[in-house]
């Protein structure tokens, strides 16, 4: 078994109370894997209570890119949330937690 | 083909400076431009104003002037940025004089003004987003309300000979797109171009987001030399194609990593990054590494604009106190869950009335609740204690409560601090553009 973090890298952004986690293969090849493994509903289980609204995903095959858009995922907003990382910047590294089946089929 | 290169001097207001004098000084760059405003920024600026009238604009503005004001305007650079936050024109003053003390005779200064919009918000049709409801049904203090100006502005700045212009809130990629329809006299409806010119500012609007910053993780994603880590330069031709790179010899890398990174960065749908200029499309962007530091980025698109601007306003929302004590050694983790479980009947038995409530220990679950201590836990755990009460008063008790686990918590318990802070907010919604009206101020050394 992989960890997400073996075969791709993330970085989080921050609007509002909507956060957006991208998810990035490092090779072209393990890009199918990202689209077959990595849904928006094993996103949303994995950070559970933490993000209570939608989770939206949009694919970008030409860079091998997914990216996770999540709604009301920042403890009501960056400028208002009792957070210790109200932007929620370290969602990226908890994200490429996800367990990855080292498979192409 | 005619071609450009633009410099990143910040990406956020209390970036490091010696990287923009870098690029200033060695990086052959025509523009350079910083940007300094997050989201609440301008709101709490607008109440250092409303305190001091000649206040209200970016307390980093004097230092980053005094670095490269020189050196811009011997080497003919322009210097755009948004560090006039809810005062561009007192910004624009304060560098004029700056400007004089350098003896910079001439050196022209634009203020663009019109973001301001508390005044015209209608309290009727203006509609908060968050909250669905009108700004008249908006039950709270309003403190400041700014609309994201798009290029326009800018650029008329540019055509009147500014050499230095400072806006308050503009959209950040507008700041870089300025400059790309000026120098390439793009149409404003030129909708492909203006896509590939908010593609181009959207890469380098974080600074070294792009050269390394934010990327490093030992042993998977290396980057050298982070403590001298050099800005983003983009070449950009004018058919609005360009090459991201930086300096040699600073620290950093430009990768088709650190691109695609920043590249998602802050976007919702990649192929409606919605901007006041134009509605930009990501989503068939291509990344193409060219030579050490050299990345290619082609295949940006747009879209006609919404014709409406966003607009944020500030608002007082509530107070937060807070209190923190550590735990180490065998046990810590029982004690400190012990301490939290105290802490949250204090609430109640001390009758302190909370909005919000949250209490964690740093080291096991404070940015992910649902996590468990591996066995290995954690050989020392920081309690945080935070509520989000109705006054300063009530959120000052917080921190009380912590410190009175020293005599009456858990064993062991150290190194209590505490804080209270009343918290400015943001909120927003949608204005059409044709209420605004943005106009510049120029002055000169």
């Amino acid at each position: 078994m992989l960890q997400l973090r073996d075969i791709a890298h993330s970085r989080t952004g921050d609007k509002g109370n909507i956060s957006n986690v991208s998810v990035i293969a490092y090779r072209a090849e393990d890009w199918p894997i990202l689209v077959r493994q990595v849904t928006a509903e094993r996103v949303r289980d994995h950070f559970g209570t933490m993000v209570r609204g939608e989770v939206l995903r949009y694919e970008l095959p030409q860079i091998g890119a997914l990216n996770f858009v999540m709604h009301d995922a920042l403890g009501g907003g960056v400028t208002r949330s009792l957070a210790l990382d109200p932007h929620g910047k370290c969602l990226s590294s908890l994200l490429l937690t996800l367990t990855i089946e080292p498979t192409h089929t | 083909m005619k071609a450009i290169r633009i410099g990143t001097g910040a990406g956020f207001s209390g970036d490091r400076i010696e990287p923009a004098v870098e690029l200033a000084k060695h990086g052959e760059i025509d523009y350079l431009i910083f940007e300094c405003l997050a989201e609440r920024t301008i709101a709490l600026a607008q109440q250092a104003k409303m305190r001091d009238p000649h206040a209200g604009f970016d307390p980093l503005l004097e230092r980053r002037m005094r670095a490269v004001l020189s050196v811009c305007r011997d080497k003919g650079i322009r210097i755009i940025s948004n560090m006039g936050a809810a005062n561009p024109v007192g910004a624009a003053k304060r560098t004029v004089e700056i400007a004089r003390e350098l003896g910079l005779t001439g050196l022209r200064v634009a203020a663009v003004q019109g973001d301001d919009v508390l005044d015209i918000l209608s309290p009727d049709t203006f509609h908060i987003d968050e909250e669905n409801c009108a700004l008249r049904d908006f039950n709270k203090q309003v403190v400041s309300a700014n609309a994201y100006l798009g290029a326009g502005g800018i650029v008329d700045a540019l055509v009147a000979g500014a050499d230095v212009i400072l806006t308050g809130r503009a959209a950040d990629p507008s700041m870089f797109l300025a400059p790309q329809i000026f120098e390439f006299g793009w149409e404003m409806d030129d909708w492909t171009r203006l896509g590939r010119g908010t593609l181009v500012g959207h890469l380098l609007e974080c600074g070294g987001q792009i050269t390394g910053g934010y990327f490093a993780d030992p042993g998977i994603k290396d980057v050298p030399d982070l403590a001298r880590l050099g800005f983003p330069i983009a070449e950009i031709t004018e058919n609005g194609n360009a090459v991201i790179t930086k300096l040699g010899g600073t620290g950093g890398c430009v990768t088709a990593a650190t691109c695609k990174e920043q590249l998602l960065y802050e976007v919702h749908d990649p192929k409606r990054y919605i901007q006041p200029d134009v509605i930009a499309d990501f989503s068939g962007v291509e990344i193409t590494e060219i030579g050490p530091d050299r990345v290619a980025i082609a295949g940006g698109n747009g879209f006609q604009k919404t014709g409406s601007l966003k607009v944020s306003v500030g608002y007082v929302d509530s107070c937060v106190g807070e209190g923190q004590i550590s735990y180490a050694g065998p046990g810590a983790v029982a004690r400190g869950r012990l301490a939290l479980d105290i802490l949250h009947q204090r609430m109640e038995l001390a009758g302190i009335c909370c909005q919000e409530v949250r209490g964690e220990l740093i080291g096991v679950n404070s940015v992910f609740p649902q996590a468990e201590p591996a066995d290995d836990a954690p050989g020392e755990v920081r309690l945080r204690f935070v509520v989000r009460t109705d006054d300063l008063a009530t959120a000052a008790r917080i921190g009380e409560e912590v410190e009175s686990l020293y005599l009456n918590g858990p064993a062991g318990g150290g190194g209590v601090t505490k804080s209270t802070r009343e918290v400015v907010a943001i909120v927003s919604g949608l204005l059409p553009e044709g209420h605004l009206k943005t106009h510049f101020e120029m002055m000169e050394a």
